[in-house]
């Protein structure tokens, strides 16, 4: 049995859309006296553990399933993980 | 007017919501749990307030794929009237049934106060009691109340008369604290492009007896009882 493959999400404010959580770090970022800090954008981090092989629709049996991991994270990314509407998306599969 | 109420987990308005239902319309709304596919019957759905799922990942984004969001999408389709409050507009957003998001309040906090709401278009089943331009008394109580929408977006609806309240000072209030979260053009409220759903942040439901601080959310409750029969 092969261990999971794990993908790795981070979903980001698009720019232009307002991030007040962003602001106030950076202003407590200035506070605590750390100079340079011209913006910071807060995002999630997300982690699922894929297991090999499921619900890949390709049937791909050569072995590397990380292609079709990778659309169906991208999916989940589309359907649920990030609103598309506000945010950008981007996903790592690691083997 | 016969209506139902969606409820989830951490849904805490619904109650509210029957009792101004009822009092408006004559009949007890039909409670409709979360996992339940089948919608009874009726003329008006609404999605009440509250922290649905715990407002884990983002406000509204669980129960947006819940199986009575589905019943309730499926509904407004078919042209059922469909209102949203609070959460309930937060879901419908994530839904996809209206457009745009509701993002952290500017502030970053809480904001749990008595807010004036302008009448923007008042041609609705919802606004109807109301008439354009009228300014009412109405709380809100919301940590992601922020609504926002790209420009195109936002002219759109403009352009298509879809705006349905924005927020607006109460007597003597400051330019600078009325509008209270951020809304991106003062927007509290909007309708799909049908016009038979409305999403909007302040509670009617709580402004409906003397001893809630207003009356001014009975318009609504009345207005859709004698438009929906």
């Amino acid at each position: 049995m092969r261990a999971p493959m794990k993908a790795k999400v981070h979903v980001t404010l698009k720019p232009g859309v307002l991030d007040p959580q962003g602001k106030a770090i950076a202003h407590a970022l200035e506070a605590l006296g750390f100079d340079g800090v011209a913006d910071v954008r807060q995002g999630k981090y997300i982690e699922i553990d894929l297991e090999h092989g499921s619900g890949d629709s390709g049937g791909d049996s050569s072995g590397d399933s990380s292609v079709g991991a990778e659309d169906r994270v991208n999916d989940m990314c589309e359907k649920l993980l990030a609103n598309t509407v506000i945010e950008n998306y981007s996903v790592e599969i690691e083997s | 007017m016969k209506s139902a109420i969606a409820v989830f987990p951490g849904t805490n308005r619904e109650r509210d919501m029957a009792e101004a239902l009822e009092m408006a319309s004559g009949r007890p709304p039909a409670m409709v749990w979360h996992r339940d596919a089948e919608l009874p019957d009726a003329d008006l759905i609404v999605v009440p307030g509250g922290f649905s799922y715990g407002d884990y990942l983002r406000a509204g984004a669980m129960a947006a794929h819940s199986p009575v969001l589905r019943s309730v999408a499926e509904a407004a389709r078919r042209g059922v009237a469909v209102l949203g409050v609070c959460n309930g507009f937060q879901i419908l957003v994530e839904a996809g049934l209206l457009p745009g998001a509701l993002l952290p309040n500017a502030s970053l906090r809480f904001v749990c106060r008595d807010i004036g709401l302008r009448i923007v278009n008042g041609r609705t089943a919802f606004a109807g009691a109301y008439g354009a331009g009228r300014t009412l008394r109405m709380p809100v109580a919301h940590r992601d109340g922020n609504y926002f929408a790209d420009a195109d977006t936002l002219d759109r609806l403009e352009d298509e008369d879809r705006i349905a309240f924005r927020y607006a000072p109460l007597d003597g209030e400051a330019a600078d604290r009325f509008n209270p979260n951020g809304s991106v053009r003062n927007i509290a409220g909007i309708y799909n492009e049908a016009g038979n759903v409305l999403g909007m942040m302040p509670h009617p439901e709580n402004a409906v007896r003397p001893d809630q601080g207003s009356t001014d959310g009975r318009g609504l409750f009345a207005g859709l009882a004698a438009a929906l029969g």
